[in-house]
């Protein structure tokens, strides 16, 4: 009971937290929009090929674009609070519904990173730390340099170049065989192997930082007064890696894990351009292209509320695993 | 960089560092690629004074094919030798220009934040929590794409997602050095808060704001490369991503073009991230590299 009520209190102060940085986020988005060149009238103007002064007035009318700023700002608000971010006559879709057409795939994409990342970062980081200052850690340690300094699209261009077009294993782009009409098992397998080159490509990065995140963890852990304890009383080597130093080196590696979300979120950006995935970093690149400012800063405002949420997430299962650690 | 620190009146600080970053065979092989890559790139005028978009021979040569081109040419006829030798001037320019900016904006923020805390302190970190919240790289796509990618607009817009990570390094520091007996015997001298910010607290806090710098032009190398990549850099101007962006397209027949500069990516990061681990080796010898 005592637990439940310290749990909750905790949520209210995350979620009162989060409301100033949301709020800066959305002056943020708005003033990018003004800064950005032309307006919704300017759009609208070149979509239809030709437009008299009367009817640029007459549209910036209707779209409020004559108000004062801080109006324009209060209406961009209202907008936002009712799930609206706005119109793209480019693709002829509400913001809002493009960005949910996409945002599945990316996730997808995301979580499948993230995990080969932690799965593959884990492991290297704990040989890395239980060898440490050998030959192994030293040879690790520069290959996890090597996988921090190769940009993510070009690894995943030489993949592409390996797997797709010499060996012909692995599909180079979209995320499933369009027109294949493929059911159960077989769409899963299909899908999967669009999958492995872009979340690969997105996980390298990642694995680099989470193996030394690791090796630091759990050099840490080790140097504590628990694990001597432990060594002292006669158990196992193998129950003391286990059971004292890495369980409690995860901890902060997972809970780290969440704050990157953002990175790979930047990172898709990229990946899914290479791999022509269908997912929000694409939507991105593309706006950028056709100058859609609209749908690139509802990409932008949207993505930053899903770090947001990741954020809050992260410090409530923290809270939740470990009671001493007050929020901050 | 170690002779930054030794000038700044910590010297022995400083020897110790040098010789611990000396005896770092890593170190050594990515210092001394560096600098082959940065004397490449200064001479650049002289070793290929042609523009290195201009056309020089029969297209599509391979690498070894002509021994007067030996990386080839690409769809153009372009020399990737000379595309190569001026991109680093690019990376390399960039990198060090965004990270000064951003290392400089970064100080500048964090040292208040962490020098006068209160008020001031709780403002500015909530102003750096914001920049960490939104994600950087698209942050970057979009500045870039609304303020018309130049070089000196993708410098600017790359220091502008970097700054936070070191505002947030040199609040800690300033934070845990306010405290100590020297700055507290510099306020009983009478000194200003400029003069023991800038003469006494900076001096010490210099070892890991070196280090991050270090990691931070090898970052801001990658996102050069990335957003050129994507076409987001000076039209003008070759640089090793826009030599991979230009021949994506031709992946399946021409693959050197797009292995080529990115091969040469990898290198210098590669060199510039040895050095870092390297110098956090020698200078913070109990904290763990990247972040």
């Amino acid at each position: 009971m005592n637990r439940r009520r310290q749990m909750l209190k905790v949520v209210r102060r995350t979620l009162l937290q989060a409301v100033p940085t949301v709020l800066a986020i959305l002056i943020l988005n708005f003033a990018l929009l003004k800064l950005a060149p032309g307006d919704a009238a300017d759009v609208m103007a070149a979509e239809s090929g030709a437009a008299t002064e009367e009817t640029m007035a007459m549209l910036r009318r209707q779209f409020g674009l004559d108000l004062p700023v801080l109006h324009q700002f209060l209406a961009y608000v209202g907008q936002i609070a009712s799930f609206s971010l706005g119109f793209s006559p480019r693709y002829n879709l509400p913001v809002a519904d493009l960005i949910g057409q996409r945002l599945p795939v990316t996730l997808l994409l995301m979580v499948s990173a993230l995990t080969i990342a932690l799965v593959i970062g884990i492991a290297l980081g704990t040989a890395m730390a239980l060898n440490v200052s050998r030959w192994p850690d030293r040879i690790l340690s520069v290959v996890s340099l090597v996988f921090y300094s190769v940009p993510g699209f070009w690894i995943g261009l030489m993949l592409i170049v390996m797997f797709s077009v010499k060996f012909g294993w692995l599909p180079s782009g979209g995320s499933e065989s369009i027109g294949a009409g493929l059911t159960g098992v077989d769409a899963v397998i299909d899908r999967l192997r669009h999958l492995i080159l872009p979340a690969s490509s997105l996980a390298l990065f990642f694995i680099a930082i989470y193996a030394r995140l690791m090796r630091a963890a759990i050099l840490e852990v080790t140097a504590q007064d628990f694990v001597r304890t432990a060594r002292a009383k006669g158990i196992s080597e193998a129950s003391v890696v286990l059971r004292h130093i890495l369980r409690n080196a995860l901890l902060p590696v997972t809970t780290l894990a969440g704050m990157h979300l953002g990175g790979i979120l930047g990172g898709a950006v990229v990946v899914e351009t290479v791999f022509s995935w269908p997912g929000l970093g694409r939507l991105a690149f593309e706006s950028v292209l056709r100058r859609d400012f609209n749908v690139l800063l509802g990409v932008l405002l949207l993505s930053s509320l899903l770090v947001i949420i990741a954020n809050m997430i992260v410090d409530l299962v923290q809270a939740w695993l470990d009671p001493r650690i007050e929020l901050r | 960089m170690a002779a930054t620190v030794e000038t700044s009146g910590i010297a022995p600080v400083g020897r110790r560092a040098l010789r611990a970053f000396l005896r770092n065979p890593t170190a050594i092989v990515g210092s001394l690629f560096l600098a082959f890559v940065a004397m490449l790139s200064l001479m650049a005028p002289w070793l290929y004074p042609e523009d290195p978009l201009s056309m020089v021979a029969r297209p599509f040569l391979w690498p070894g094919q002509n021994p007067a081109f030996p990386l080839g040419t690409d769809s153009l006829g372009r020399d990737v030798t000379a595309g190569l030798v001026w991109g680093g001037r690019i990376s390399l320019a960039v990198g060090l220009a965004a990270t000064c900016l951003g290392v400089s904006f970064g100080i500048v923020v964090g040292s208040t934040a962490g020098y006068f805390g209160g008020r001031i302190d709780n403002l500015l970190v909530r102003l750096i929590e914001i920049f960490q919240t939104l994600p950087s790289f698209l942050l970057l796509v979009v500045l870039v794409a609304i303020a018309q990618p130049t070089i000196e607009t993708v410098t600017f817009a790359i220091a502008i997602v970097t700054w936070p990570t070191v505002a947030r390094l040199v609040r800690a520091e300033f934070r845990t050095l306010r405290e100590r007996d020297f700055v507290t015997a510099a306020r009983a001298l009478g000194f200003g808060h400029i003069r023991i910010v800038m003469l006494e607290i900076l001096p010490n806090a210099l070892p890991p704001i070196i280090v991050t710098a270090s990691v931070l032009v090898a970052t801001a190398i990658l996102m050069e490369s990335a957003l050129s990549f994507l076409g987001l850099s000076d039209p003008n101007l070759v640089s090793w991503g826009s030599m991979i962006g230009s021949s994506r397209e031709l992946l399946r027949s021409a693959w050197y073009l797009s292995a080529i500069p990115g091969i040469a990516i990898v290198c210098t990061v590669l060199s510039i991230n040895l050095i870092g681990d390297a110098l956090n080796d020698a200078l913070n010898p109990r904290s763990p590299g990247i972040e």
